[in-house]
């Protein structure tokens, strides 16, 4: 009878395409919102994930993430140093400082600081020259969206001025780092040199990073660190997720996102579950014939099922498809760069169109259940 | 005329394929309820086509239900094929259902989306019969019935009397013992509905068969063995090809 069940199911061209197509859209629907979403939140934490080398990061109490900072002082880095367990602890320094062209052109960018001795917090993925030329003095490493923000329309290219804060700055690498959550320039120097390059407060010392000495957790380490210096530290997981949480309950785009997110969901799903109920319903009077013949409920039970599971799968896999060519197509645009269908979002979305397809499944079930045999008699 | 009781015992009797004794159903309750039988006394036998005939709402197809066991008895004893349809278990009264009715509708209940050997081949299917063996048996059945040429044709493009000849082919695929049809004629055209009445008399009528046909057309009742008439959820009289009807009875069908 599953070949019976499938033929139904599919004998109406129309009708089923229909149903696989509102399951498919769904799929798609749910799975780049929330892909985007989660993908958006993660870009608040990729400058962080981006510094390989560390493992731990110091900060002020005060400081919540890593786009706001309270400068620590000078004399911090000594103190992390002199924490047992530490192989070695640097400064890292944040700040936004307004990059201009000989041209003209300008924009506000994320600078990075590392510290000049070890270049520690270096981008290791890099597209043109080398991070280490920034010993060089007055260098910076630049990356491929910054460089195509600044200079638009140019190959990219070693050498090229920038003017910083009255500095006058040369671009010795091209760079490939993960987006910032603001589709700034990130850009890379020596800390003495980054702090120049901003130079308006007093004590610019953003973070300092450490390294756990081998047979120490970072997890233990950033608890040692705080109970010795009164600093925060935090592991690079938990700093990261420290700033999709403050971007959660600081901004809109949560409330934003999970308002498009549910319309999705509750638009994709009442289509999709009325769509099926409505292919069962239209179907009674073939289900009644069946129970007459001696078809038994337990049956007809499996063949709406496997209805249900086969166009839920086949729409599935289309609403994936269909997601993932949109992401391989936005993943080569530089502004949407790093924005990928994330596996939990398809495994949260196929969960929801099982949930869709099991309820629209029980409510076709009920009604074929309780159906009279005897009503077939009737014309 | 025969008597309409059955003095025979109906579950040691081979011959008698139906019996109903004071059979009762009723409809809701209270000041909804509806009497649709008032003790009807019916037998059918093995071997013979007959009719159950009468007005519109006079309990002919609850009746039909009943026998097929698809309808519960309010009261009364129900005999089919030897076994007491009324006290077996759900469960078991879908199996006897399956292995022992073949059914005919009026509006033929062919699923659209089944070429015609497959849907003659779905009573094997649902007794879980393979499919191939299956197809073949529907197929030669088809052939007998003249419609192996349409075996791959979807309901869709068949005649209103092809289709019906479809539903009698699938209810006869599994050999059942008992056929019951609901009006199989009443969609039709005369002609057409006159060679559906010529298949079932020559082809489905076996000794070891019997087949009831409810229908409102008159037109068709010489192909009957016996034919029992129905108003107001009784059987009022039961007759045999030769013998005269009632005029009263006449008009009500």
């Amino acid at each position: 009878m599953n070949y019976v069940a499938l033929r139904m199911l599919t004998g109406d061209r129309a009708k089923y395409f229909g149903l696989v197509f509102a399951i498919a859209f769904c799929t798609f629907l749910l799975e780049n919102q929330t892909s985007i979403f989660a993908n958006i939140l993660k870009r608040t934490g990729n400058q962080i994930l981006d510094v390989t080398d560390a493992e731990v990061w110091v900060m002020d109490p005060k400081t919540e993430y890593f786009e706001q900072t309270k400068a620590l002082k000078d004399t911090d880095v000594a103190r992390v140093r002199g924490v047992p367990g530490v192989e070695w602890a640097v400064r890292l320094f944040k700040g936004g400082p307004v990059a201009r062209t000989s041209e003209g052109k300008f924009a506000a960018s994320v600078l990075i600081g590392i510290d000049d001795a070890t270049l520690a917090g270096a981008p290791r993925k890099m597209l043109l020259g080398s991070w280490e030329r920034l010993r060089e003095p007055n260098s910076v490493v630049i990356d491929q969206a910054g460089y195509v923000l600044l200079f638009p329309g140019e190959p990219l290219t070693l050498g090229r001025a920038l003017e910083m804060n009255d500095h006058r700055v040369t671009i010795v690498g091209i760079s490939d780092v993960p987006a910032p959550f603001l589709s700034l320039p990130v850009m890379h120097a020596r800390y003495s040199e980054a702090i120049q390059f901003l130079g308006r407060e007093r004590t610019q010392l953003s973070f300092i990073i450490a390294r756990p000495a081998p047979g120490i957790t970072p997890a233990a380490l950033t608890a040692r660190i705080v109970s010795r210096t009164g600093l925060r530290a935090r592991t690079t997981f938990e700093f990261m997720w420290d700033c999709i949480r403050y971007y959660l309950r600081n901004t809109g785009i949560p409330v934003n996102f999970g308002i498009t997110i549910a319309v999705a969901l509750v638009v994709g799903t009442v289509v999709a579950g009325q769509t099926f109920y409505l292919f069962t319903v239209e179907n009674l009077k073939q289900f009644g014939a069946l129970k007459a013949i001696g078809v038994s409920n337990g049956r007809l039970t499996g063949m709406i099922l496997l209805q249900a599971l086969t166009a839920g799968t086949l729409g599935f896999t289309l609403g994936t498809g269909m997601a993932a060519t949109f992401f391989e197509i936005t993943l080569r645009q530089l502004q949407t760069r790093g924005i990928v269908l994330m596996w939990q979002c398809v495994g949260l979305t196929g969960a929801s169109i099982l949930l869709v397809v099991i309820v629209a499944s029980v409510l076709s079930i009920r009604r074929v259940l309780v159906l009279e045999p005897a009503s077939v008699f009737r014309a | 005329m025969i008597p309409l009781t059955s003095i025979t015992d109906p579950v040691t009797d081979p011959g008698l394929a139906v019996s109903c004794r004071g059979i009762r159903k009723h409809f809701g309750e209270g000041e909804t309820r509806v009497e649709a039988l008032r003790g009807v006394d019916f037998t059918a036998r093995a071997g013979e086509l007959s009719f159950l005939v009468g007005p519109s709402g006079c309990g002919k197809t609850t009746l039909l239900s009943v026998i097929a066991g698809i309808l519960d008895p309010s009261g009364g004893d129900l005999t089919v094929l030897g076994e007491r349809v009324d006290a077996l278990s759900a469960r078991d009264r879908i199996l006897f259902r399956r292995k022992n009715l073949g059914f005919v509708f009026q509006q033929y209940n062919l699923l659209p989306a089944l070429t015609a050997a497959e849907n003659v081949a779905v009573p094997l299917l649902a007794a879980g019969a393979r499919r191939p063996p299956s197809l073949e048996r529907a197929e030669a059945l088809l052939d007998r019935l003249g419609l192996g040429a349409r075996a791959g044709a979807l309901p869709a493009t068949l005649s209103g009397g092809q289709q019906q000849r479809v539903a009698i082919a699938r209810a006869l695929v599994h050999e059942p013992r008992l056929v019951v049809c609901d009006e199989p004629t009443a969609a039709l055209d005369h002609e057409s509905g006159e060679s559906v009445m010529e298949l079932l008399a020559d082809n489905v009528v076996r000794p070891d068969r019997a087949v009831i046909v409810v229908t409102h057309d008159s037109r068709v009742l010489h192909h009957a063995d016996s034919i029992a008439r129905m108003d107001d959820g009784r059987i009022v009289n039961t007759t045999r090809p030769g013998d005269s009807l009632p005029a009263a009875t006449q008009r009500s069908t």
